[in-house]
């Protein structure tokens, strides 16, 4: 999990609000859409449409890359009234996820609605992917191993 | 001949197909498996169809386990034959196993070390004593949660490193070769050979990696590490230009440490297996840790002369969806191959006996004992590939 992103780098609002519509199905985003005014039309530029990336890994984790395999994937561009483009490639073949993220991307790069997209969709759905990660740290920290013989000893 | 017998095939073809698609079903007083049930209670066979076919998507992996019966080979099959219908976008960045989120971290040759043993969901220390409150059902267990503040896990081989004593792994950024796109050629190099082991046979894998461990060419390893967790993958589309986070896989890792006499130009150090598989699949991550280092043994200056250790061997092998579509050819009309090894035995025969009975002519009485048995059948040679 690379959730930390350079201070310096330009991208990293942007890369941030993907990483998290990444990995938001389509009615956890509907649902938080529902609080929010209308989105735009949008026209598609292309897709949504289904695909595959090549996963890759790296020999002993730091070596040569090679090809672990490939996962499914969907991407989709569209283009707001103003001219604004945004995208999306989000794991799996959920097309409405994948056109959702591609019309907010384009919306929170506007000044105009990225405050209350943030407040409203990014930002709760962060909140909720964050619970959950948090919630199997905290079940695979009770499984960590505490050699207690140690302290029996001390004691 | 062939012909006609395929044209009247149809019908009985479609019917046993009608009669799968019940089997399949089974009782239909019972309810139907749902895609969800399978992905989340049948979690270790969706992981499994999908690291031997070569897709990441658990959803299609539940599907191709329903449709497949539970025939965990049959169900890659299905996802190795569903990814050709779609097009390759990208290729991600290499997945940094390091900072995954781990959910089980275990190390044999290390008690104490940095991030510490993470158990995980794990099935040692189980008594494998079948358990019937699981057939009553409905059991909603819950597992206890500590408070944990994240640590850093550093890989085990990479602490080994930091002091000296592990082979240096320095990245090379060369383009891996990839199987779904060239055929395999010899000599495959270690990228291509991780790539056919990543997606082999969990049954061959670890039949090899046994054998290693046997003295079929045994290079004395202990598991170094083994890691399991969510790891995101990141992708630099050109329309972006910079990188983004598409989402997790979930991987299991295992680092075997393998022992090393060193070399003129080497000095003792330790080398290193290397097993990564899509989903929790911690025997094929073993198994494939043991045999990488075995088809290391020529790079490393050893003696290959075990199986394991025979690249050609090994990866000409380890594909499931190839060895059963080879083996299984043999059920498929062989009418006319069949009928010419016939008829050669027949004219072999004929052969034999027209020669006993010119040998035997003098004395008709003594030839009949010896032509009473058939000759023994000649060794059916088997197709060549």
């Amino acid at each position: 999990m690379t959730h930390e992103m350079p201070q310096d780098d330009p991208n990293s609002a942007r890369r941030r609000w993907m990483s998290v519509l990444a990995r938001a199905d389509a009615a956890a985003i509907e649902i938080r859409l529902g609080a929010c005014p209308p989105l735009p039309a949008h026209e598609r530029v292309r897709g949504p449409e289904s695909g595959l990336v090549m996963v890759r890994g790296r020999a002993g984790g730091t070596g040569a890359p090679f090809n672990l395999g490939e996962m499914t994937v969907t991407r989709c561009s569209v283009r707001l009234p103003g001219g604004r483009v945004g995208h999306s490639y989000v794991a799996g073949r959920d097309q409405r996820q994948a056109e959702l993220a591609a019309v907010l991307d384009a919306l929170l790069q506007d000044p105009d609605y990225a405050p209350r997209l943030e407040a409203a969709v990014i930002a709760p759905l962060e909140a909720a992917q964050q619970a959950r990660r948090a919630e199997r740290a905290g079940k695979a920290a009770a499984t960590r191993v505490q050699f207690f013989a140690m302290q029996t000893m001390r004691s | 001949m062939a012909y006609v017998a395929v044209k009247g095939g149809e019908r009985a073809i479609d019917n046993a197909h009608a009669w799968l698609a019940e089997e399949r079903r089974g009782d239909p007083a019972l309810p139907d498996l749902t895609l969800p049930q399978i992905r989340e209670q049948l979690g270790r066979a969706v992981d499994r169809a999908m690291a031997e076919g070569s897709l990441y998507d658990p959803d299609l992996g539940a599907l191709a386990v329903k449709q497949a019966q539970g025939d965990l080979i049959e169900a890659a099959f299905l996802l190795r034959a569903y990814r050709t219908t779609l097009p390759r976008f990208a290729h991600s960045r290499p997945i940094d196993t390091a900072a995954m989120q781990v959910e089980r971290r275990i190390s044999a040759v290390f008690k104490d070390l940095p991030g510490g043993q993470i158990l995980g969901p794990t099935y040692d220390y189980t008594h494998r004593l079948l358990d019937f409150a699981l057939a009553a059902g409905d059991l909603v267990p819950h597992a206890p949660k500590a408070h944990a503040p994240q640590e850093p896990m550093p890989r085990v081989p990479d602490i080994l490193r930091a002091e000296g004593m592990m082979e240096a792994d320095a990245p090379d950024d060369a383009e891996p070769g990839d199987l779904t796109r060239e055929p395999l050629t010899f000599p495959a190099d270690r990228d291509v050979r991780l790539q056919a082991l990543a997606r082999g046979d969990e049954g061959f894998l670890l039949g090899l990696g046994y054998s290693t461990q046997r003295g079929y060419g045994g290079s004395h390893p202990f598991a170094g590490e083994i890691r399991m967790g969510e790891a995101a993958v990141e992708i630099v589309p050109p329309e972006l230009g910079f990188a983004i986070d598409i989402g997790d896989v979930v991987v299991t890792e295992c680092q075997m440490v393998n022992q090393f006499k060193g070399s003129k130009t080497v000095p003792p150090q330790f080398t290193r297996g290397y097993g990564l598989v899509f989903g929790f699949s911690e025997r094929k991550a073993m198994a494939m840790a043991l045999v990488d280092r075995a088809m290391r043994a020529e790079e490393l200056g050893e003696d290959v002369t075990a199986p394991a250790q025979n690249v050609e061997f090994v990866l000409y092998h380890s594909d499931n969806i190839e060895a059963t579509g080879f083996v299984e050819h043999l059920k498929l009309p062989h009418y006319v191959d069949f009928q010419s090894e016939l008829q050669n035995l027949r004219r072999l025969r004929a052969e034999v006996e027209r020669a006993a009975e010119a040998e035997q002519s003098p004395s008709p009485v003594a030839a009949e004992g010896r032509g009473e048995g058939a000759a023994p059948p000649t060794p059916h040679e088997g197709a060549v590939p």
